[in-house]
């Protein structure tokens, strides 16, 4: 077990070196001239060969590179230009809002979209199946942009009853909420629907049935028990999707987290929090996983041994 | 993973009508928008303030805009096929560029020695590390929102799936016994690469791209909602998504028709790519 915990931590480490190698081949060697970049438009020369100094522009990339990495690493990411504050303390300000939003859209997945893959499994060839199914296809081939302006047409200018935009309570959350969860809820319910599928044909299950069992605790404590690892690496990599919507979702409904920061801050050319927002959500994703594949050897005995 | 009532092995060996209706919806659609030119008259980029924001026909407009104006008196329906064209197009291009890369790298990793297939999985894991989305915007915003450039971001978002797939085929068809056969034999890497590993991964490239297709046009779609695909004023429906969202109290049209057209493509190859894996793997499984 000690091994396979130390081969994930070194393949995270890897990973994140990897992420940060991109990062800079995106923002500092595709553009030509960076410090152009990363400065506001108009900027004086004086500007600009200050900061080719202070990056060490004039240095051959790998030094380059090697600057990079280390004030990453002091928590400098730069100034945005747009906040005229540390592009750090920019992101983190909204991280908060961002990680409320996924949150409720993380509820939403495993609540609905486990409960209809259960359903399904369990009521399998009856029209619960059937409308499951229905549910978990068109959940993934919406377009969560179209999915959201949907919602704000029929439940914001149709029937008036929730707030279409901004962060004010948590009637606001709903439909935010709602429209980034659809994708991931979805490909939950599929999943589960097929592991449980597989599961209550596996011979435990009649023994449990067999001798006397409630059904209910034949599929809630034994079958989905079973079915939860590959359930949970594939929340897992959610987080990824969950991101990655926001910036969508939050331009949608003008929920002021990373996502929406992230679009403005291209639309306003402001470098330095797109290279943070890109680098801290990176960051979480490999860390989240890394957690949920260390989760596995507490839920799963077996993968210590492998 | 099969759609309700579907997986039943008796009908292995056919598609199942659910994936036909896929193929139909994806084959129609890129068909009008192949023939965009001749199936509507008007100009798709040619405002007209005297026409504007008209309603669908049948719902107060008339026949001859059958889906009614824009917000600049421009045929929604000849945006949607023109655009329709782009969408299409460049996912297409991305996916066989996804593919062809993914492949390659595949073969490499697979067959080319342990070093080099942790360089290439790690990179893999770097590319899944991000949000799609989030690296496509970065990239575009550095180098611009050419086609080219978004092909590039879109089949850059795409290949770790193929790659994964071949290597882990290289890896187990390698050990088969006719497979040593053929290399005690004498055949050549490439021989055992075109004879036995390519055909053996034709399936699972085949269900991946047909998935992806759905995904690239969900993809490039949001990139021309957020403005960062697309450009104005050339059609796009996610270009076409975004101007209709200021519209939407007065004239609902505008935002829901490309979005009900970005949906049914992607419905359409999703249902197909199910449908695929099922006829690949009759027992369905996989998610």
């Amino acid at each position: 077990m000690k091994a396979y915990v130390l081969r994930r931590l070194w393949q995270s480490a890897l990973t994140l070196v990897g992420v940060s190698l991109l990062v800079f081949v995106i923002l500092r060697v595709l553009p030509g001239d960076p410090a152009k970049m990363l400065l506001p438009e108009g900027a004086p020369q004086s500007a600009v060969d200050e900061l080719n100094r202070h990056l060490g522009l004039h240095e051959p990339l790998h030094v380059q590179y090697g600057l990079f990495v280390k004030s990453v690493f002091r928590g400098d990411f730069g100034q945005s230009f747009q906040y005229r504050a540390p592009a750090l303390r920019v992101v983190v300000e909204r991280l908060g809002a961002t990680v409320q939003l996924a949150l409720a859209a993380m509820l939403i997945t495993v609540l609905i979209g486990v409960s209809l893959g259960i359903v399904a499994a369990v009521r399998r060839g009856t029209r619960y199946d059937y409308a499951s199914t229905v549910l978990a296809v068109l959940g993934q081939s919406l377009p969560n942009f179209w999915l959201g302006i949907m919602l704000i047409l029929l439940f914001g200018v149709a029937l008036r009853w929730l707030p279409t935009s901004g962060f004010e309570s948590w009637r606001h959350l709903i439909l935010p909420a709602v429209t980034l969860a659809a994708f991931p809820m979805a490909l939950v319910a599929r999943l589960t629907r097929s592991s449980m599928l597989e599961i209550l044909g596996r011979d435990f299950i009649r023994t449990g049935r067999a001798k006397g069992l409630a059904e209910r605790a034949v599929i809630l404590r034994h079958a989905l028990r079973n079915a939860a690892v590959p359930l949970l690496t594939v929340l897992g990599l959610q987080i990824g999707t969950l991101l990655g919507g926001a910036v969508i979702t939050e331009s949608v409904f003008a929920w002021p987290g990373m996502g929406k920061l992230v679009v403005d801050a291209i639309f306003f050319r402001d470098f330095p929090v797109v290279q943070t927002v890109l680098i801290l959500s990176a960051t979480i994703f490999v860390v989240i996983n890394l957690l949920v594949d260390l989760l596995y050897t507490v839920i799963d005995p077996r993968i210590r041994y492998s | 993973m099969s759609l309700a009532g579907s997986d039943d092995t008796s009908r292995a060996g056919r598609l199942s009508p659910i994936a036909l209706v896929g193929a139909a919806l994806l084959v129609i659609v890129a068909l009008a928008s192949v023939l965009a030119p001749l199936l509507v008259s008007s100009d798709p980029l040619k405002p007209s303030f005297s026409r504007r924001l008209a309603p669908p026909w049948g719902l107060g407009g008339t026949p001859a805009h059958v889906l009614g104006t824009d917000n600049l008196g421009r045929d929604i329906l000849a945006r949607l096929l023109h655009g329709g064209r782009t969408s299409l197009a460049l996912a297409a291009t991305s996916v066989a560029l996804a593919a062809a890369v993914g492949i390659v790298v595949g073969l490499v990793a697979g067959s080319g020695g342990e070093r080099i297939d942790a360089v290439l999985m790690r990179a893999a894991d770097v590319q899944l590390a991000f949000p799609v989305i989030m690296l496509a915007i970065a990239i575009v915003a550095v180098v611009g929102t050419s086609p080219a450039a978004l092909v590039g971001v879109l089949a850059l978002s795409g290949w770790v799936l193929y790659a994964r797939t071949v290597r882990a085929s290289v890896l187990t068809i390698r050990r088969l016994e006719y497979v040593e056969a053929a290399y005690t034999l004498g055949a050549s890497d490439l021989r055992i690469i075109g004879r036995h590993i390519l055909p053996n991964t034709l399936g699972p490239i085949l269900v991946i791209g047909s998935s992806q297709f759905a995904t690239m046009v969900l993809l490039e779609s949001g990139l021309s909602f957020l403005g960062m695909g697309i450009q104005a004023p050339q059609p796009s429906w996610g270009l076409m998504l975004a101007e209709g969202r200021d519209y939407l109290s007065n004239a609902w049209w505008l935002a829901t028709i490309p979005g009900l057209a970005i949906s049914l493509v992607v419905l359409g190859a999703n249902l197909l790519g199910d449908g695929l894996r099922d006829l690949l793997d009759p027992r369905g499984s996989g998610a």
